[in-house]
Order: structure tokens, then C-alpha cells, then sequence
């Protein structure tokens, strides 16, 4: 017997809509209660709790990785400075010695001006001294000469 | 030949009488025992919770998750956690009993009268359902918007006023008719090819009857939330 009983059935049929609907939503209600506190609830819990756990994780991370690029940053202009200052002080203490050194020439040069023209000085001096001495028993040979030739006249 | 249609027992039901009520069992028999497995797996799964999922749980909240991101994407970020326990039951309910009708060898327990399968190849269920749906839209609204919920009908014009009427008859008669149309179809045509050619033949169809299964708990659950959140969305 072909059982295709579809419209207007009293009893049985595709479309005989009775007391399992309404008992049947009662139960998918019931259901939904059962499910969220049994489901929905403690997943959400769970899985919430690691989403803020996650998220402040990445917070916390971002702000240390801002707070080390920072501090990298200051390293570097540090670093920088520090070059600088080093290459200053080296400049400065090679322009110092730089002095120094030409002071010191120049000072052993004036020395040695000062001691060799002591020296000319001394040298003349003697010279024209020993000139003069020359030039004075030149003069007292020529007297004693002068004095000889008239006393023997 | 066509009297042989009568072994797949189509609008027979296994009738309980309580009072002067009549109920139709094999639905709630079915019902019971998916629901009863699903209570079970759910109740496995969540029995320890740990911040590192494993096993089971991480199925759990990878669905909660699943649930989640529809009841968002459909209501909207503002109420859709009042919402994703009733669009995620309505959810698991159908998919479970969709699958659960395909899957389990349902045939090879005999009943006096009707045969079990899936409880939404029942008008009943699928109309309860989908009246649960409406009467979630229309509280959602009513409990979001007060009064002003009623402005929806006649957004952006009045001339709309008639066509939203109609609608709210259309929802809830296109949800069942639609669920209980593919799974009872899925069914026959699983039961006639199986009478019919018993071997390898009906093997592709019950597959794509597992797809639609899944397709239609889907599509059941986002359409209700579709239908809620478009009455809570504000117009301005």
C-alpha cells in the first residue's frame, strides 16, 4: 500500500503536526539552558581568559620591544656622542702635543740662536780682542823699532 | 513495483498517547538519544578544562568558536553574545540530528509503527524550531529597541509595511520547509536507492547527504541569526 498520505490526514502523513511541536520546542529551550551552562559558558570562559591572556602577552611584548628600540636608540646617539668626544679629545690632545712640540723646537731653537750667536759674540769679542792685543804689540814692536832706530842715531 | 514504496513506512509514526495528547515517539526517541550523545561529548570534553587544550577540548572550542564568529558576523558585535547560545544550540541541534539520522543504522531497529530517523524529517521539529526563531527576532527587537522596533517595517518607506508583514510569515514557514524538506528528501532518496540497488549505488548519495546535513544545520543557524540581528540593527 502506497503510503504517501500527505495532505488532510487525521492519522499519520508527512504533515501531521500534533504535540511534538510544542513538546519539542520545550525541549530545544531546555536544551539551549543545558548547552550554556554545560557549553557555551565554560568554553567561553576558557577560551576568553586565554584571548585576554594572549592579547596582554602581546601588549606587554609590543611595549618592551617600543621600550627596547628606544633604549637602542639612546645607545646609539650615547655611542655617537661618546665617538665624538673621543675623536675631540684625541684631536685636542694632538693639537696640544702638536704645540708642545713646535713650542719646544721653537724654544731649543731660540736656544741654540741665543747660544750660538753667545758664541759669535765671544768668538768676536776674542777676535777683535786678540786684534787689538795684535795690533798693540804691532804698535809697541813698531816703537821699540821707532826708539832703537833714533837712539842708535 | 510501486506498492514496494510502502517498506519505506513515508508518514508513519510510532504514536504515544498521554492524556488526549499524541505524540510522535520515534522523534523523541531519536532526539533523545542524539542529544543524549552530544550531552555526553560535550560533557567529556569540558570536564577538564585547561588554558593548553588538548584532545577534545580543543574540538570543543574550536565549534565555540565556529559558533561564535557566525552569531558575530550576523547579529553584530553589540548583542550577539545574548544570542550564541541559542544560535549555537540551534546549530548543534540540527546538525546532530541531520548527521545523526544519516549515520547511525536507524533501519535495524524495528518499530511497531513509523521507523526512527533524523527528528528534523518531522514538520513538528522543524516548525518548532523555526517558531523559536521568530520569537527570538521579535523579543531581541522588542527587548533592544522597545517600540521602536516596529520602525523596521516601515524602513526606508512605507510602502514596505505590507512586504514586512508578510515576511514574518515567510521566516518561519521558508526555515522548516526548507530543513524538513532536504533531510526527509535526503532520506527518501537514500531509502529508495537502497531498496532499489543495495550495492555501492547509494553510497555517493549518502554522502551528499551528509553535505547537505551539514549545509542545512548552517544554513538553519545563520539565517536565525541573520533574522535576529537584522532586529536589532539600528537605522538612523
Amino acid at each position: 500500500m502506497l503510503a504517501f498520505n500527505f495532505f488532510g490526514a487525521t492519522e499519520g502523513g508527512l504533515f501531521d503536526i500534533n504535540a511534538t511541536l510544542p513538546l519539542m520546542a520545550i525541549q530545544v529551550v531546555a536544551l539551549t539552558y543545558i548547552l550554556n551552562s554545560l557549553f557555551f559558558k565554560p568554553v567561553g570562559n576558557v577560551v576568553e581568559k586565554r584571548e585576554k591572556f594572549v592579547s596582554k602577552n602581546i601588549i606587554e611584548a609590543k611595549n618592551k620591544l617600543s621600550e627596547v628600540k628606544k633604549l637602542e636608540a639612546d645607545l646609539l646617539t650615547q655611542l655617537q656622542s661618546a665617538r665624538s668626544e673621543a675623536q675631540r679629545i684625541v684631536s685636542e690632545a694632538e693639537n696640544e702635543s702638536d704645540k708642545l712640540y713646535k713650542e719646544a723646537l721653537e724654544l731649543a731653537n731660540n736656544e741654540a740662536n741665543a747660544s750660538k750667536e753667545k758664541a759669535r759674540l765671544e768668538i768676536e769679542s776674542q777676535t777683535s780682542a786678540a786684534r787689538d792685543q795684535l795690533s798693540k804689540q804691532a804698535d809697541d814692536l813698531s816703537e821699540l823699532i821707532v826708539n832703537r832706530l833714533i837712539l842708535k842715531k | 513495483m510501486l506498492t514496494n514504496f510502502a517498506a519505506l513506512e513515508v508518514g508513519q509514526h510510532l504514536y504515544w498517547q498521554i492524556g488526549n495528547i499524541r505524540l510522535h515517539g520515534q522523534v523523541f526517541l531519536t532526539s533523545w538519544i542524539l542529544l543524549g550523545a552530544l550531552l555526553v561529548f560535550i560533557s567529556l570534553g569540558t570536564k577538564k578544562m585547561e588554558n593548553d587544550p588538548k584532545g577534545l577540548q580543543n574540538l570543543l572550542e574550536f565549534l565555540w568558536d565556529y559558533i561564535r564568529d557566525l552569531a558575530r558576523t550576523q547579529i553584530g558585535e553589540k548583542v550577539y553574545r545574548d544570542w550564541m547560545p541559542f544560535i549555537g544550540t540551534l546549530f548543534l541541534f540540527v546538525f546532530v540530528s541531520n548527521w545523526g539520522g544519516a549515520l547511525i543504522p536507524w533501519r535495524l531497529i524495528k518499530l511497531p509503527s513509523g521507523e526512527l530517523g533524523a527528528p528534523t524529517a518531522d514538520i513538528n521539529t522543524t516548525i518548532a524550531l523555526a517558531l523559536l526563531v521568530s520569537l527570538s527576532y521579535f523579543y531581541a527587537g522588542l527587548s533592544n529597541k522597545g517600540w521602536r522596533y516596529f520602525e523596521y517595517y516601515v524602513h526606508p518607506t512605507p510602502i514596505m509595511l505590507p512586504f514586512k508583514i508578510l515576511e514574518d510569515f515567510t521566516k518561519p514557514l521558508s526555515l522548516s520547509f526548507r530543513l524538513f524538506g532536504n533531510i526527509l528528501a535526503d532520506e527518501l532518496v537514500v531509502g529508495v536507492l537502497v531498496f532499489l540497488v543495495p550495492l555501492i549505488l547509494p553510497i555517493p548519495v549518502m554522502f551528499l547527504g551528509l553535505f547537505t546535513s551539514a549545509i542545512q544545520a548552517l544554513i538553519f543557524a545563520t539565517l536565525a541569526a541573520y533574522y535576529i540581528g537584522e532586529a536589532v540593527e539600528e537605522h538612523h
